[in-house]
This record gives C-alpha cells, sequence and structure tokens, in this order.
C-alpha cells in the first residue's frame, strides 16, 4: 500500500512541476524577465507543497500504523488473551497476521502454529484485524489526496511574478542536504542505542561482572540445564565471556605478529627503495589483496591453511586442532598485511625528504637512515597504523567463523582451537532464534563489548597521531 | 647517536674504519633484501590463494554427462510434463550397463547417475517436445562422484601395460589369473610400502591419543570444576575405547609387515589392482609376483591376451578412503570407452539455485540476490552519501556540529561489518519487521555500511575542484546552490563514481552483516523481487564451503571465482574512469 502511494507520489511530483513550471511562464507573459525566480523554481516550489506534507505523512503511517492496529486488536480481545504469557501472545498475533494475509483462502487450510479454542479465537481477530486494516488503509488513502490538493492548490495560488519561490525551493534542498548528512549520526545512535538496550535486557538476565569475568562459556546449554538448578544461578555460569576475549587476543596477536613486520617491510621497501617500475606493479597487485573479499580468506583457511599446519605439526609429532588458531590467525595476518602497508606508506611518505637528505649528508646509509631517522619520525603514524590493524582484526568475521573453532576453550595454546566474539556473535545468530532468550540477548553484548574496543582502539589511533605528530613546515 | 660519534673518532684506525663500513654496507643490503623479503612473501600468500582457488575451481565450470538411450515412446507430447520419468532413466541405465545385471550392481549403475537426471530429461522434453514419442539420446549428468572421478580428483588410476601375456581361468565369478612375467612384484613392493607407512601413521595417531588422554586424567584427578571433571571422564572413556581399536589395527599391521611371504590379501584398506583383459575387469584379490587370485567386475570375451593386449590399473588410495569402488570406477572406465561420457560446459552451475546436491547447485539465485541487493544499496548510499558529502564540503559551516558528523564518519568507517548486520537485526528486523532474508533488508544494511565510504570519496572528488570554479559561477550571478549543482558537482562526479564503485565492491564482498539479518537461509528458487528470501554470492560461498560432499569444494572455489571476477570488472571499471576523466587543474 504504503508503497503504491510513494510511486503515485513521485509521480504527483513530476507532473505538479511541469504544471508550476507552466504556469510561471504563463503569469509572467511576454516578460519572462520580470519573474523573480526562473519557471523551473516555481515548478519544484508547487511540487514540494504536493507531494511533501502526503510523503512524510505516509512513512510515518508505515512505520506505526501497523503497531496501532494490533494492539487495538489485542485490546480487543484483551480478556480471553489475559493468560496468555508474552511469548503466546505474540505466536497469537503471528497467526492473526497470516489470517488476515490469507483471507482470500479457506480459513482452515492454513498453516497455524496454534490449533482449538486459540485458532478460532486468532480467527475471530484475524477478521477484525482485516477489516481495521482496510479501514486504516482508506482513511490513509483519503488522507494523501486531501494533502496533495490542498498543498497543490495553496502552491498553485503563489506562483506569482514577485514571488521568491527559488529561496524557498533552495532552502529546502539545504534542508536535505543537512538531513542526508545526519544520516550517518542515526546510524551510530542506532547502533549504539540498539546495541545498549539489547545489552541491558541480557544483564537483567545475566549479572554484568558474572559475563565480563566468568570463565565458562557454554550458552548451548541455556535450555537443558534451565530445568535444574534456578535460572539465574545457571545463567551467569554458562555467559562467562573471558574464553572469548582470550581467543579473540590470541588470534589477533597472531595475526598482528605476521602483518605488522611484512606489511612494515613492504612499507619500508616500496617507499624508499622500490624503483618506479616495481612500485607501478606491486602497488596495484597489493590493491588486489586488500580487495579480496574476506569471505575467500576464510575458505583458504580452513582449505589449505589449516591442513597443511595439522600435517606439518603431525609430521613433527605435535598434536594440532584442526580448527587452530594459528591457522586462522596467520590468514586473518595475510589479510591485514596490504591495511598495514598502505597505511604506514602513507605514514613514511609524509615524512619530509629534508630530514632524509640531513642524515645522507651526515654519511648514513639508506637503512641507517630510514632506521634512526624516518621511522623515529613516523613512529606515531605507525602505531596508530598498528592499532588500526589489531581493531580490523578483532572486528574480522569471516575468516574466524569459517578457520576457528566453536568451543570456547580458555587456552593459550595456538595449535588448540579457540572461539572469539564475533564468531559466538554468528552462531548465537544464525538459524532459527527467539528473540528473548538470553542466547540471543548475549550476541548483542558481545556486539556492544566489540563495539566499545573497536571504537576505543580508533579513537586512541587518532589521539596518537595527534598528540605526538611532529610538525615539519 | 651523539654519544657513539664521539668514542669512534677518537679510536679507530683506518683498518677499523674499513672493516666497520664493510660491516654497514652489509647490514646495508641485508636491510634491503629484508623489505624486498618481505613483499615477495606477501605476494607469495597471493598467489598461495588465488592458485588454491583456481585449482579448485576450474573442474566446476565443466561437468560431465553420460548419454543414456531413452525410450519416450511412451510420452504424450500434448502432455509431456505427465510421464513418469524416473522409471525411463532407471531402464535406460539397465540398457546401457547390462553387464551389472543382479540388484546390487543395479543400484551401483543408479547411483552413477544424478539424482535429478529424471528431472533433468523432463525439462529436455518439455523444451523439445519433438522428442517426445521416440527412442533418444538424452545427456543426463553423472552423480558427482563419478564427475570428480572423471576429472581426475579421487581414486586416480596409474595404468601401464605390461610385458606379459595373461590367463585366467574363467569369464565370471571368483577366478585365477596366472602371468608369462612376475610383473605384479613392483606393485607388491608398493602395497609393502603402504601398510609401514600405515602403521607408523598409526603409531604418531597413538602416541597423540595418549597424550591427551594423559591430559584428561590429570584433570579428572586435579581439576576442581565439577563441569571440567565429567567431560574429562566422557572423554577418557571415548579416548580409550579409541585407542584400544588403533592398538588391534597397528598389531594386525605389524604381523603382515612382517610376513616376508610374497602373498598378499588385498582387503580395502590396501591399494587397489584392477585387469582389463578381454573385454571385461578382474579385480585382484591376492597377489603374488606371477600368479594372483580375482574376482570379475566386468565378466570377460576371451580368457587370454598375450602381453600389450591386456591393461593393469592401479589406484593407490585405499577403497575405504575413497567415496568411489572399484566397480564404479570399472563402469565408468567402460562407459568413457564405449564414448557414453562428455565433458561440457556445466550449464547447471550457471543457471540453477542452491541445492543440496552438489551436481544440481547452482549460483544464479545468488547472483540474482545480489543484484536485488546492490541495486537497494546503490539507490539508497549514492543519493544519501553525495548529499551529505556536498553539505559537509560546500554549505556547511564549521560549528560543532559538523565536526561531530566529520569524527562520527570517521569512526564509523572503521565500525566492525558485523556490528551494522546487529543493528539491522535490532532496527530493520525487530523494530520495523521487514521481512527475513530479504535483499531489502540486506541492501538497506550494506547502504549504512558503505555510506562512510562513499562519502569520503565524494568529499575528496569535490575537495578536488578548483574553487575558481565556484568562484566564477558565483561571479555571473549564480546562487550558491546552482554553482555547486551545475559547476562543482558535475566536475566531481566521476571521482565520485570511483569512490562508489570502490565502495559497491566492497559491499558485493561482504559477509557477515547479512548473516545476522537472516539472509543464510537455505533458498532454492530464484528470487523473483526484492521481498522475497533470497541469499547473495558470498554468503553462498559460505554455506557451500561448510558442505560436506567433496564436489562442493570445487563449487564453492568456482563461485568465489565468479565473485572475484565481478569484483575485478568493477575496479578495471573505477580505475577506467579514473584514468578517463581525470583532470589536473
Amino acid at each position: 500500500m504504503v508503497v503504491m502511494i510513494l510511486g503515485i507520489l513521485l509521480g504527483v511530483a513530476i507532473i505538479a512541476f511541469l504544471i508550476g513550471r507552466a504556469r510561471a511562464l504563463t503569469v509572467a507573459g511576454e516578460q519572462i524577465s520580470s519573474l523573480h525566480s526562473r519557471p523551473s523554481y516555481h515548478g519544484g516550489y508547487l511540487a514540494i507543497f504536493s507531494t511533501v506534507p502526503a510523503f512524510i505523512l505516509s512513512l510515518l503511517w508505515a512505520a506505526f500504523s501497523k503497531r496501532f492496529i494490533e494492539s487495538s486488536v489485542l485490546g480487543n480481545f484483551s480478556n480471553q488473551l489475559s493468560s496468555f504469557d508474552v511469548l503466546q501472545v505474540q505466536t497469537f498475533l503471528r497467526d492473526v497476521r497470516t489470517l488476515a494475509a490469507n483471507q482470500a483462502n479457506d480459513a482452515s487450510q492454513v498453516i497455524l502454529s496454534t490449533q482449538g479454542e486459540v485458532r478460532e479465537l486468532a480467527q475471530e481477530a484475524a477478521g477484525l484485524y482485516a477489516s481495521q486494516l482496510s479501514s486504516a488503509n482508506n482513511l490513509l488513502s483519503v488522507l494523501v489526496v486531501f494533502l496533495v490538493l490542498a498543498g497543490f492548490v495553496f502552491g498553485y495560488r503563489r506562483i506569482k511574478v514577485e514571488k521568491r519561490n527559488r529561496h524557498f525551493v533552495e532552502k529546502f534542498i539545504t534542508l536535505i542536504l543537512v538531513a542526508c548528512s545526519a544520516v550517518a549520526i542515526l546510524t551510530t545512535i542506532g547502533i549504539v542505542f540498539s546495541l545498549i538496550f539489547e545489552s541491558i535486557r541480557f544483564f537483567q538476565k545475566v549479572p554484568f561482572f558474572d559475563f565480563l569475568f566468568g570463565y565458562h562459556w557454554s550458552p548451548q546449554s541455556a535450555f537443558e540445564s534451565a530445568g535444574g538448578t534456578s535460572l539465574a544461578d545457571d545463567n551467569s555460569r554458562i555467559f562467562g565471556a573471558i574464553p572469548l576475549f582470550v581467543g579473540t587476543f590470541l588470534i589477533t596477536f597472531i595475526a598482528i605478529s605476521i602483518a605488522a613486520p611484512l606489511g612494515l617491510m613492504s612499507a619500508i621497501y616500496m617507499s624508499d627503495y622500490a624503483s618506479l617500475n616495481f612500485r607501478s606493479i606491486a602497488k596495484p597487485v597489493m590493491e588486489i589483496l586488500a580487495g579480496i573479499p574476506t569471505v575467500v580468506y576464510g575458505f583458504f583457511a580452513a582449505l589449505t591453511v589449516a591442513p597443511a599446519i595439522r600435517g606439518w605439526g603431525e609430521a613433527i609429532g605435535l598434536s594440532v586442532s584442526s580448527e587452530s588458531a594459528l591457522a586462522a590467525g596467520v590468514v586473518m595476518g595475510i589479510m591485514i598485511i596490504p591495511f598495514v602497508m598502505s597505511l604506514s606508506d602513507d605514514v613514511i611518505n609524509s615524512v619530509p625528504q629534508t630530514l632524509r637528505d640531513g642524515s645522507y649528508a651526515m654519511g648514513a646509509t639508506k637503512s641507517e637512515t630510514i632506521r634512526r631517522v624516518v621511522l623515529p619520525a613516523a613512529l606515531p603514524g605507525i602505531v596508530s597504523a598498528l592499532l588500526l590493524a589489531v581493531s580490523r582484526a578483532v572486528g574480522e568475521t569471516m575468516i574466524v567463523v569459517m578457520a576457528a573453532g566453536l568451543a570456547a576453550n580458555l587456552t593459550i595454546n595456538p595449535l588448540e582451537a579457540v572461539t572469539t566474539v564475533t564468531v559466538q556473535i554468528v552462531t548465537l545468530l544464525v538459524g532459527d532464534q527467539e528473540f528473548d532468550s538470553a542466547k540471543t540477548l548475549a550476541a548483542f553484548a558481545l556486539g556492544l563489548v566489540l563495539f566499545v574496543i573497536t571504537l576505543c582502539l580508533n579513537v586512541f589511533a587518532l589521539r596518537v597521531v595527534q598528540k605526538y605528530k611532529e610538525q615539519y613546515d | 647517536m651523539t654519544d657513539t660519534t664521539n668514542t669512534y673518532v677518537k679510536t679507530a684506525s683506518l683498518e677499523e674504519r674499513r672493516s666497520l663500513q664493510k660491516k654497514r654496507y652489509a647490514s646495508e643490503r641485508k636491510f634491503k633484501y629484508l623489505g624486498l623479503g618481505a613483499i615477495l612473501v606477501s605476494l607469495g600468500f597471493l598467489v598461495m590463494l588465488l592458485m588454491t582457488i583456481v585449482g579448485n575451481g576450474i573442474p566446476a565450470f565443466t561437468y560431465n554427462y553420460v548419454k543414456l538411450p531413452i525410450d519416450l515412446t511412451k510420452v504424450d507430447p500434448e502432455k509431456p510434463e505427465k510421464a513418469n520419468y524416473g522409471k525411463f532413466v532407471k531402464s535406460a541405465i539397465a540398457d546401457a550397463i547390462p553387464y551389472m545385471s543382479d540388484r546390487k550392481g543395479k543400484r551401483l549403475a543408479r547411483g552413477l547417475v544424478s539424482g535429478g537426471a529424471a528431472i533433468d530429461v523432463r525439462n529436455q522434453v518439455v523444451g523439445d517436445v519433438s522428442m517426445a514419442g521416440q527412442n533418444a539420446d538424452v545427456e543426463v549428468p553423472v552423480s558427482d562422484f563419478a564427475d570428480l572421478y572423471l576429472k581426475g580428483l579421487t581414486a586416480k588410476p596409474i595404468l601401464t601395460k605390461p610385458d606379459a601375456a595373461i590367463k585366467v581361468s574363467d569369464v565370471e565369478g571368483d577366478v585365477d589369473v596366472t602371468l608369462s612375467a612376475a610383473v605384479f612384484d613392483e606393485f607388491l613392493a608398493r602395497v609393502k610400502e603402504t601398510i609401514s607407512s600405515e602403521a607408523s601413521r598409526l603409531n604418531t595417531r597413538m602416541a597423540n591419543l595418549q597424550l591427551s588422554l594423559d591430559n584428561q586424567r590429570e584433570i579428572a584427578a586435579n581439576s576442581q570444576d565439577t563441569l571440567a571433571v565429567e567431560s574429562a571422564k566422557k572423554s577418557i572413556t571415548s579416548l580409550e575405547a579409541q585407542l584400544a581399536g588403533f592398538k588391534t589395527k597397528f598389531d594386525a599391521l605389524i604381523v603382515r609387515r612382517n610376513n616376508t611371504a610374497a602373498r598378499e590379501v588385498l582387503d580395502t584398506s590396501m591399494p587397489s589392482l584392477l585387469l582389463k583383459v578381454g573385454g571385461g575387469v578382474v579385480k585382484i584379490t591376492e597377489v603374488e609376483g606371477m600368479s594372483a587370485k580375482g574376482e570379475v567386475i566386468i565378466p570377460l570375451e576371451q580368457k587370454e591376451a598375450s602381453a600389450g593386449e591386456w591393461q593393469m590399473q592401479e589406484i593407490l588410495e585405499a577403497e575405504e578412503n575413497r567415496k568411489f569402488s572399484d566397480k564404479e570406477v570399472a563402469v565408468v572406465d567402460r562407459l568413457v570407452a564405449e564414448g557414453r561420457i562428455e565433458n561440457r560446459l556445466n550449464t547447471i552451475f550457471f543457471k540453477k539455485g542452491a541445492s543440496r546436491e552438489p551436481e544440481l547447485a547452482g549460483i544464479w539465485g545468488a547472483v540474482v540476490g545480489s543484484f536485488f541487493t546492490m541495486i537497494i544499496t546503490l539507490a539508497l548510499s549514492f543519493p544519501l552519501g553525495v548529499a551529505a558529502a556536498i553539505y559537509l564540503e560546500e554549505f556547511a559551516p564549521k560549528n560543532k556540529f559538523t565536526s561531530i558528523i566529520e569524527v562520527n564518519i570517521n569512526n564509523l568507517a572503521a565500525v566492525p561489518s558485523i556490528v551494522f548486520g546487529l543493528l539491522g537485526l535490532a532496527v530493520f528486523l525487530n523494530f520495523f519487521e521487514l521481512p527475513r532474508s530479504a535483499p531489502l533488508v540486506g541492501g538497506m544494511v550494506l547502504a549504512l555500511m558503505t555510506l562512510p565510504t562513499i562519502i569520503i570519496a565524494s568529499r575528496a572528488a569535490l575537495k578536488a575542484v578548483p574553487p575558481s570554479i565556484r568562484e566564477a559561477a558565483l561571479g555571473v550571478g549564480a546562487s550558491k546552490i546552482q554553482a555547486v549543482f551545475h559547476h562543482v558537482l558535475p566536475l566531481a562526479m566521476p571521482g565520485i563514481l570511483t569512490g562508489t564503485i570502490i565502495g559497491m565492491a566492497q559491499a558485493l564482498g561482504e559477509t557477515a552483516p547479512l548473516l545476522m539479518i537472516g539472509m543464510v537461509a537455505f533458498v532454492v528458487d530464484v528470487p523473483a523481487g526484492i521481498f522475497d528470501p533470497a541469499t547473495v554470492l558470498p554468503v553462498q560461498i559460505y554455506m557451500w564451503a561448510d558442505f560436506p560432499e567433496p564436489g562442493f569444494q570445487q563449487k564453492t572455489a568456482a563461485a568465489i571465482m565468479v565473485l572475484l571476477g565481478f569484483l575485478i570488472l568493477m575496479n578495471a571499471i573505477a580505475v577506467l574512469l579514473r584514468k578517463k576523466f581525470e583532470r589536473r587543474w
């Protein structure tokens, strides 16, 4: 319904624009230059007035009408539903919606999750729901038509020679531009609020400190063990996130200890040693490495690297898990190399040539210059690059989902399987789920931890650069 | 640095300085090669990655089809979709492989043809009704393991033509084989080798098991945590059972290795030896230098063959370790010899949606899903991103609000993608109750994720337009909006488009946030619109990578090649755009 209205409004806007422009030309008559604003601004003016109010109304309607109707239907049946808990009411509502959507078909054919009396009740409610929905839609159509007509008449009467419609249209455009840049802020607010709200609900079920400092993580047993001891006790025992943090740290550490030396040395060679020809080939190739989707790295890790590491381990008599932290860490390191390289390349290039020249003039070799002059000068930038790389590694998902383990072992042995924060978020949320269980809410708590850690790393990285950057100009 | 120079001026003689210089130059070279080495290692990783993908992926682009003489006389041309094609295919298989006549053999023969063959035949007949009512040679896909064998990816055979005459005691059943020369000796040596390598492999595994067993025993004895003790006890029992099983196997192998008698029994844990003699196949069960015992798989026409007229087929991979038995090898080889097998472009892979059967799975559903998702992403992120960039670069006053937006956009660019997935789940699915698994929601999430990339790139492009353009426009009486939209924006467009394409390429390869909003659903149908449940290419890759069937491994790599192909195409367009429209002011 709303999609259709939006399409119609788009057509209305085009027609109104054309009418407005034509009207402006008629009003001006022979002397077009007597118009304050050019005709197309009058067209835009009319289009704005005839469509924007109706557009806003339809958006609000789309967002809230269903909720409103549902609560009114539930209100009508509140007596019968008084014995239901939240989950049952949700199921009931889902059935009502399914039934209402399938009104044309025979009601007894529709597959529902409830049976018997409740089913009959749902059918009754569905009738009410459908009738309310259709009357709501009728009301919306009437309102939209009214707003379009009223806006059109209002705007049409204001197309006059001396009217400064350009100012209005330009203000409107600026407003839209501001609104678009606010989307970025809205996204952040959305992230923060959705994470915090769900996390608060999680922490009502599992104490905050038990989550952050618990040693045992096995959310799969959240339901099996619910029968035995009391629920709160149990949840606080199985949602201890320390093993995940240690696993994340371990894999990140392995990744950085591969990516940092390789990326940094590559950047040094690229900026100070490589010939122009070499650079013009190697740079794009490194960009290819950076552009490969992480799911491809994950496949590579699971298919090639993990079995290879396992094979080498067995050859020298070590028992290596087939989902070892080492495999995931190594591949993640490979993924981050170009990231570290391009960031430190920028930093090293921004060290002024005069510093190098000064060092050469003192008789230092190239490597001495790099080690004792260029790198110390570029240090804040390099530290910041490494921090950003750590933040990338911590938040990386697909490689670890495909190559690291699921079981939360508390170990720092890189040959064993560990699990990470991102892996657990994916495992908790993929597949069938009801939204209110501690299991799914735990994913949001983990997401919050992840968001806070990466945010801190990014902000800290920026601060390092700002605070310790040497000014040469 | 200052203190070192002092000492060295005082004390160094010419000799010492020379040696010091040598050292410094050596370290200079070392440093340089270290840098070069780092780059080469990184490039080596890239090559390794691409080789893994291409090596695994290439075979999946073709598939083997078997030509079956199917009796379609009973099909009504008016209603070709109504006939029982399963039955037709079944009898056609029996006709094509008559030498597999007992029940077990028939089942084996049917297993060599894809389970989707009947549907495939039906579609072919419905597409070309003239086939109905007559006998037709129809090509249907073989099973995935037969395909792997034909591509040399499982049960790889070694064929030799031994220099000896052969005599087989009978044309079918259990037979004795006698040779005129001891050509089996070489094979026997290989069998012995297999036995001892198998034994040493078992030995290492036993040692590893013993280690973890000791470990678990220690936990069971000393740990305070009751949960840990319980799980340790469980694993102790299973480990002990495993260890005992290995021990028996190991002992048996040692006995066989030490047995110096030349005769060796070939069970399923040993390499296989098939003899292709006189139009049939004999599978060897016991072997000695010049004679052997065997079992006829495909009946022989002649009992004798002279040197060079028969073939020995060795398969070193033990039969129990592969999913393609010796009998199947023999039958497929026979079909190849009869010219019934054809390897051609795998059209199913490009035309079909997902399936649990590797030979019936295709990427078209995922490609269409990716297309819809990208359309939504582009439609949202491009206008939003460009508008935001224009405001921030051209109109925004320097105040707190704009600086907050700027910091915010930079931070948003570094937020892990999975967090955007959580946002989509909480806001789009649970709050606005949009449909799960739909390209609409996927596109919205990816749009939010690519927004910072597009804003940053667009701002850089706008900044690169020199101020003289704006001033000239303002000078002839344009308003600020007119100056930007009529003059600055068109000049910045190539840069903006380049940034957008790069952002879209990122979005096309993104997987994690889409897992959160349910795009992992197993969707067989090709989606028809943005509200239909769908999956996208990278998610399809993730799902296939998880499937245990080896056929899917090739499919996954092939799908990755398709994805990388799209990405390279997009990046190439971006580079071309930049080259073509790049202007230096």
